[in-house]
């Protein structure tokens, strides 16, 4: 069957595997060749392999063991977060660091090394694994963790689904006094404000991100949101609860043509950026509508219509963050480009535990882009020249196009991890970049 | 796996008293459809549950699933032969034990290609057992403990399979389709008393049981959909339910088809 992932690209031809508990134990039978695919949320071409096999892990969904006390979690890589979120969140535990997206399967999380917007002070998905159970194409299981085949853990943190198939894995969740989140929000009229105000919120909230108006040029005006967890409210003055329906909105069929365009966006960026002026600064949201805001609109990429769309999302180091966010807010306003989620945060200073992670110190800038072939890509080596020049890197879990060098640059410990690498399993990434 | 938690799969949760939760039975409690009503099941309140199956390592990493779920559940595991009478019936005996139960879930079934069921009768025939006459046995022997009880809700996973004989699943169609002739009389029998037959006709779904339709690109229903109108004609007691409902309005077209047109068909 013909797959794509969410970034909608050209969808090509797969042979689906769901993969079985029962199977999975069974030595006869064994992996084959293929690559790990779970809800199909990366942008890119990391879940893809054209023309081979995919193995489908949505149907390892068990959980396996809880610990009420410690918060430790025991499960299969097919888990949802959104599963672990509803279910204990309402008993006082919470993933410690979620991405924007609750549709992704656990493995999927760790595979990719996601973060969240709380990087500052939780790191990423990664610092909060405390066992992976892999299986290997030929056979092997190799139980690895922070304190135990720590090599193994680091390569497979962040490892692209490369090292072998993610079966179970333990979390360590955080304690949440309730489901709700204290968030405020402000607006900031240029960079330096919104360097200053990340620095600020730093110190006193466990969750900052920004919205950045590509439109505005270099000055990078934008919204800034900061939150913490909220002690548990009472129930008459709770906002209205989300529908737990799934999604209040759906996108019904792909449309012809990006629905997002120069003009749409326009007119978008204005209404956001003002209403935000106007809103109230500090409200209760609940964590589906704080951290999923994008989940309430089912299917939301078909916006970008037939062609898809590309997501471009580079870190660039402290020292040149202010600069070189000038230089591609330039760029992109020149090449007469718009971004319809521009997501701006810093990371915190610590360690990523993947050889192949994508955070590291400095500034984050994420990017959609409808596909309009060479135009887009012609934008991308522009931004590609400035990632590169100030050694940053880009976030492999979103990319569908960087070059061979820009990976390796940005990833030093590369070579290290190739001794990790499973010969069996096979990506479109791995084709692209790293084989 | 050092540190994980799995030792804690077979520890029991303790101090709730059995007798206030509803309880449940689950024949075939390793079905990815029986798997998803129970999560459900929980979701809303805590419940005793009784889970019956071949495979007893299965059986208990469904139970901690369960269990993660719901820490009120109250979880008994039962493993057994399927093929022999005795089994069965001492199966069920185990089961029901001394408190009746609210819901008894029929799920257990096999789907190997019919391929293999034409080429060997051995196939053929685990098909029919496990799928038809350990069904047929599991509903009878606790057709007589509602009866007696005077109570209770028996549900039947029946298929879109059995509604007509389609060369390209038979056997599998034969077996549920004995089923519905089955579910039927049982109806017939306690038509007007306060024990309701169910019988649920999932179309193609999304589980290990059909992994080899997906790989062929078949387009199946999300298992966690189906499930969720499961329990809902559960509640409601319904006679048959097609899941998700299209299913009514094409298999009656497949059912009434001419034979003229329909041996013409591949499907």
């Amino acid at each position: 069957m013909k797959v794509a992932s969410w970034g909608g690209l050209t969808p090509l031809p797969h042979t689906v595997r769901a993969l079985s508990r029962a199977e999975l134990h069974r030595a006869d039978k064994p992996l084959g060749r293929g690559i790990a695919f779970g809800m199909g949320r990366s942008y890119g071409d990391v879940c893809l392999n054209p023309g081979g096999v995919l193995w489908q892990t949505t149907g390892l969904d068990g959980f396996i063991a809880f610990d009420e006390q410690t918060g430790r979690l025991c499960c299969e890589a097919g888990v949802l977060l959104k599963d672990i979120q509803r279910l204990l969140m309402p008993r006082g535990w919470a993933l410690a660091v979620t991405p924007g997206t609750q549709f992704v399967t656990v493995g999927g999380a760790i595979a990719n090394d996601v973060h969240g917007k709380n990087h500052h002070v939780a790191g990423s998905f990664g610092d909060h694994v405390s066992a992976i159970r892999l299986l290997r194409t030929d056979g092997e299981v190799i139980d690895c963790g922070p304190e135990q085949a720590t090599d193994w853990f680091r390569a497979t943190v962040g490892g692209l689904g490369l090292t072998g198939l993610i079966t179970l894995v333990e979390l360590q969740l955080q304690p949440v006094r309730s489901v709700w989140l204290n968030v405020e929000t402000c607006v900031y009229h240029n960079l330096n404000e919104f360097f200053a105000l990340s620095a600020q919120a730093e110190k006193e909230f466990a969750y900052s991100v920004s919205w950045v108006d590509c439109l505005a040029g270099q000055q990078g005006r934008g919204v800034f949101i900061k939150a913490n967890h909220s002690p548990p409210i009472a129930a008459d003055s709770c906002p209205p609860l989300p529908s737990s329906g799934g999604a209040l909105r759906n996108v019904p069929f792909t449309p012809p043509f990006s629905l997002i365009n120069k003009l749409s966006l326009r007119c978008f960026n204005q209404l956001y950026f003002h209403a935000n002026q106007r809103k109230k600064s500090q409200q209760i949201q609940h964590y589906t509508s704080f951290f999923y805001p994008l989940d309430n609109v089912q299917h939301w990429n078909r916006l970008y219509g037939r062609r898809g769309f590309y997501q471009y999302q580079c870190v660039i180091p402290p020292a040149d963050g202010a600069l070189a966010l000038k230089q591609m807010l330039d760029v992109i306003a020149r090449a007469d480009e718009g971004s319809f989620l521009s997501v701006l945060k810093t990371f915190g200073s610590r360690t990523a535990p993947g050889m192949l992670s994508f955070p590291m110190p400095g500034v984050t800038l994420a990017l959609d882009f409808p596909n309009r072939q060479q135009r887009t890509q012609r934008l991308f080596a522009q931004l590609d020249g400035i990632v590169s020049e100030c050694g940053g890197r880009l976030y492999p879990a979103k990319d569908a196009r960087m070059p061979r060098r820009l990976f390796a640059a940005g990833y030093p410990e590369l070579s290290a991890f190739l001794a990790y690498r499973d010969p069996g399993i096979q990506s479109a990434l791995a084709r692209r970049l790293i084989d | 796996m050092g540190s994980l938690l799995l030792d804690r799969l077979l520890v029991n949760i303790k101090g709730h008293d059995v007798s206030e939760l509803s309880k449940i039975i689950v024949i075939g409690a390793n079905s990815a459809i029986a798997v998803h009503c129970m999560r459900l099941w929980l979701a809303k309140a805590p419940a005793e549950i009784v889970l019956v199956g071949r495979n007893v390592e299965r059986l208990q990493a469904v139970a901690a699933d369960l269990r993660v779920r719901n820490p009120a559940v109250v979880l008994r595991v039962l493993s057994g032969d399927f093929t022999q009478t005795d089994s069965i019936a001492d199966l069920a005996g185990q089961a029901w034990g001394t408190q009746p139960a609210a819901i008894v879930l029929l799920a257990q079934g096999v789907l190997p290609p019919q391929q293999d069921c034409q080429s060997d009768l051995a196939v053929c025939r685990a098909v029919l057992d496990v799928n038809a006459v350990s069904a047929a046995l599991f509903a009878e022997a606790f057709a007589a403990k509602m009866e007696a009880a005077g109570a209770g809700t028996l549900a039947v996973l029946g298929s879109v399979a059995g509604d007509r004989g389609r060369q390209s699943n038979y056997i599998y169609g034969a077996a549920k389709g004995l089923m519905e002739r089955y579910v039927q009389g049982l109806q017939h029998r306690f038509a007007g008393t306060a024990i309701k037959v169910v019988l649920l006709k999932p179309g193609p779904t999304d589980t290990p049981m059909t992994a080899a339709f997906k790989q062929q690109g078949m387009k199946l229903a999300p298992v966690a959909d189906v499930a969720e109108q499961i329990v809902r004609a559960i509640n409601q007691g319904v006679a048959v339910a097609y899941v998700p409902g299209k299913w009514r309005l094409i298999m009656m077209i497949i059912r009434h088809l001419p034979r003229i047109v329909f041996n013409r068909m591949r499907i």
